[in-house]
């Protein structure tokens, strides 16, 4: 599985991207987690508030941080698709 | 009933009988505005902010884009000052956003009424107006600001500045918008107590000084003495209080607590308002964000139209308010 983390650096992708790391490590599924900076990158996925979280190239979330909980249930969702 | 009458109690106890400053000195009264305004200040936010992002959680700037697309100019300037109030927005994704509007074809003159109000007409400024100065200085705020935000994006709309946006905004291709993950009501909560957090953190400092600075001159300035350097009749006050405001800049929650203060030294309510807008609307940190998609001559219309509107507002104000 391939996750994104959209954000220009602000403390909220930071954040995003710790919860997503918890989340993916609670389900133990294997998956990169990477982070996209440029703009012009971050816009091709439609999303147009940071931080934002793309999931095997679809994004999922924009403008807030969630619980793991929700990443989590994000996470379960792409699995099965 | 005050609801805040604990709060003074407390105040009153912590001046009078745990520091032992005499009544009606000016130390004591200083330290007592001080204690009193400081946690009134600070429980106002806790509960303003929570209330307000569960508010924002029903709104996204992608939905506030879709709402704007295809818009005519004037209706859409007054829709996008609206959504300037309630559309959850922080500066540092003032550059997604503005290249969302235009890619979304919304009208440059509609992308900056969205632009001015939203940090303008700031809720939590509203709000802070409400509960230290009743609803008539925040009904007053929120009119001149939506005000200034629409007739300002209509005279930038009118001049045609289109080439002032940096060319690469127009060649971005947006991706389709993912329909963001529903909110369930508990994750609404939750993002409403990590916002609260995370204002308290950002505002706390702004809150003391705000209100520090507002204690000295509440105990050591007399009453009136702002009269004949700001008052109505004074023709320069207004500019001046916005040239003031511009560099100063400072969060909506620091700079309330002296509107109060600044009234009763004797500046005028139109002069303390102008300086109100232009500290909290007019900020360089955001300037220097907008450089990234705006030539710096749009810039400089845009905060010159901007600190225009905002004198106007101040000296209407006089006149009304006198």
């Amino acid at each position: 599985m391939e996750i994104l983390i959209l954000g220009t650096g602000c403390a909220n992708c930071q954040k995003l991207e710790q919860v997503t790391r918890q989340a993916v490590a609670s389900l133990g599924i294997m998956a990169t987690v990477s982070k996209v900076t440029d703009i012009v990158k971050i816009m091709s996925f439609g999303v147009m508030s940071t931080p934002g979280l793309v999931i095997n190239g679809q994004a999922v979330l924009s403008g807030r941080v969630p619980t793991v909980d929700e990443v989590t249930s994000l996470l379960v969702r792409a699995q099965g698709e | 009933m005050d609801i805040f009458a604990p709060i003074q109690m407390l105040s009153d106890w912590l001046t009078y009988s745990v520091l032992g400053l005499a009544e009606g000195s000016r130390l004591a009264s200083s330290v007592n505005f001080f204690l009193y305004d400081v946690p009134k200040v600070l429980l106002l936010l806790t509960v303003v902010v929570f209330v307000v992002a569960l508010i924002r959680s029903f709104f996204s700037p992608e939905k506030t884009r879709d709402l704007l697309a295809g818009k005519s100019l004037y209706t859409g300037n007054v829709l996008a000052a609206l959504l300037g109030i309630v559309t959850p927005f922080c500066s540092c994704s003032a550059v997604p956003l503005f290249i969302g509007f235009v890619e979304a074809g919304i009208p440059l003159g509609v992308t900056f009424s969205f632009l001015v109000a939203s940090p303008m007409i700031n809720e939590i400024a509203v709000i802070l107006l409400f509960g230290m100065f009743g609803l008539k200085v925040a009904a007053i705020y929120v009119a001149s600001g939506l005000l200034i935000a629409i007739t300002s994006g209509i005279v930038i709309g009118k001049l045609g500045l289109e080439h002032l946006v940096e060319e690469y905004v127009y060649q971005i291709r947006m991706g389709a918008s993912a329909p963001p993950a529903a909110q369930s009501w508990p994750e609404r909560a939750h993002y409403a107590v990590g916002y609260v957090g995370e204002i308290l953190a950002k505002v706390w400092p702004y809150v003391v000084v705000g209100i520090g600075l507002g204690a000295v001159m509440h105990g050591y300035i007399p009453n009136d003495f702002l009269v004949r350097y700001a008052g109505p009749d004074n023709p320069f006050a207004v500019p001046l209080a916005v040239l003031v405001g511009v560099p100063l800049y400072s969060n909506a929650a620091g700079v309330v607590p002296l509107v109060g203060v600044l009234v009763d030294k004797g500046m005028a309510l139109g002069t303390v308002l102008a300086f109100m807008m232009a500290t909290v609307g007019l900020s360089l940190p955001e300037a220097i964000i907008l450089r990234k998609v705006l030539k710096p001559k749009l810039i400089a219309v845009y905060f010159g139209v901007n600190a225009v509107g905002i004198m106007l507002i101040g000296y209407l104000f006089n006149l009304i308010l006198r």
